[in-house]
């Protein structure tokens, strides 16, 4: 499978391939790992004339903790996401789904920037970058924009970059007090691609009730959402086998499910009432 | 694009076009077939090669992305006539049947044995989890990577003295 030919140009900085963006006029892609983009473009689904190669720019692929902050560089490659002592540390449920991403040779290659950008419906990151409220940096003609999660994903496979924004960094607030995190899923046999995904963002304060639940889910629908109604019903309670059961069985309301070969609809949102439970049960444990 | 690439520590340079996959440079620009192609839509891992140090499925770059990179193929694992231990392994423990599946089995073992020298066979059985044999003869490819666990690192003892 041969890819439609196309310009290839390599950025030295992301200012110079927002400026290469522009000048082809949304014709253009950005390709870093090039794990979503280049299969996309061996089926001919994609046909960029040009590519802009910024997978060389370096200092892009850092993952450090900044006072209250823990900022990942769009080019950190789901092998260090998962292996990061700071994410491991502060956002064990981010490490969990880059664990769970592909393949060994996938996550050598696939980056978190280019994973959130291209916005997959089943891909593993955006459950827990929207239980976590994480902020998308990015650069644009006019500068750096701050994108709060609720807003960055859109829909199948659309998010809330302009036509020349680049990911540059995605900040996750360290969480305070006792709090634990995890991220679970069911994936589809060969492609590993998320079926269903849930993450969950669970404080617990002195007395052992849930002071802050959130709650992500991803490959459900056209795009990751909270799972708001599940989160109310946790807030403030003590967490009791009987509590989650009920609570998390709102975990899908108002979602329309995605339906294909491998889950129906009314499968995927099963499949999230269960997992926003365990993920909530494992989070806990964590904490 | 005129690209420089090294594989084994050789250096092969062309004129290509952009397009061109990796995999398609290491075969026929390099002509090092051992890399093999099996699905071209990055999962099966036939075609996984070593690209500074990391293992890549080679079907799913385009080899303007590794100019200037150093590569290892499983032509490169054998040193003065003397098989890698993993490819004595692969050998002794029957770890392939029709050995189409084989280089990009070795050369994800390779990477998996850099990171982790002592991994349980859970762990194995996950990091070749890109890796699709269709033989399945996953247990002796499993027991083939165990004994060369076993294999290097006694060679690094005795490298280092103990």
């Amino acid at each position: 499978m041969i890819a439609q030919n196309f310009e290839y140009t390599v950025a030295t900085s992301l200012a110079e391939a927002v400026n290469l963006l522009q000048k082809h006029g949304g014709r253009a892609k950005i390709l870093a790992g090039g794990h979503s983009l280049i299969p996309m473009m061996k089926l001919r689904l994609a046909t960029p004339e040009a590519l802009i190669d910024i997978g060389r720019i370096p200092e892009l692929s850092y993952v450090r903790q900044d006072g209250d902050m823990v900022c990942i560089g769009a080019l950190a490659t789901h092998h260090v996401v998962e292996t990061s002592g700071v994410v491991m540390r502060h956002c064990q449920a981010l490490a969990d789904g880059a664990g769970l991403i592909g393949d060994i040779q996938v996550r050598n290659k696939g980056t978190i920037g280019g994973s959130i950008a291209h916005a997959d419906p089943a891909a593993d990151y955006p459950a827990s970058i929207l239980a976590f409220d994480a902020t998308i940096v990015t650069l644009g003609p006019k500068g750096e924009r701050l994108i709060p999660a609720s807003k960055f994903f859109v829909d199948m496979l659309t998010t809330a970059l302009e036509a020349n924004e680049i990911v540059r960094e995605i900040q996750i607030p360290v969480q305070s007090g006792k709090t634990g995190s995890a991220y679970l899923k069911m994936a589809q046999k060969a492609s590993g691609f998320a079926i269903c995904g849930a993450a969950a963002v669970v404080e617990l304060d002195g007395s052992g009730a849930m002071a802050k639940v959130a709650i992500g889910i991803t490959g459900v629908g056209n795009r990751a959402f909270r799972a708001t109604e599940a989160e109310k019903a946790l807030k403030g309670q003590k967490p009791t086998t009987d509590l989650l059961k009920r609570a998390c069985e709102k975990a899908s309301s108002g979602v329309i499910a995605l339906e294909d070969i491998h889950a129906s609809a009314d499968y995927r949102l099963d499949l999230a009432r269960i997992f926003a439970r365990r993920a909530v049960e494992a989070a806990i444990e964590r904490a | 694009m005129h690209v420089k690439i090294n594989i084994n520590g050789k250096l092969y340079e062309k004129d290509v076009e952009p397009r061109l996959l990796l995999a398609h440079f290491i075969r026929d620009v390099a002509g090092l077939t051992g890399t093999h192609i099996g699905c071209e839509t990055s999962i099966c891992g036939a075609c996984t090669v070593l690209s500074n140090g990391l293992a890549v499925k080679s079907c799913t770059m385009f080899a303007v992305q590794a100019d200037g990179a150093d590569l290892v193929t499983i032509e490169g694992m054998a040193k003065d006539g003397q098989l890698h231990p993993l490819q004595e392994s692969f050998w002794e423990e029957h770890g392939l049947q029709c050995g189409y599946c084989t280089p990009g089995m070795i050369m994800c073992s390779h990477q998996l044995l850099s990171r982790n020298e002592s991994p349980s066979e859970a762990e194995i059985r996950e990091a070749l989890d890109g890796n699709l044999c269709r033989c399945t003869g996953y247990q002796n490819i499993v027991k083939a990577v165990q004994s060369a666990a076993g294999k290097l690192k006694r060679t690094t003892k005795v490298a280092a003295g103990d």
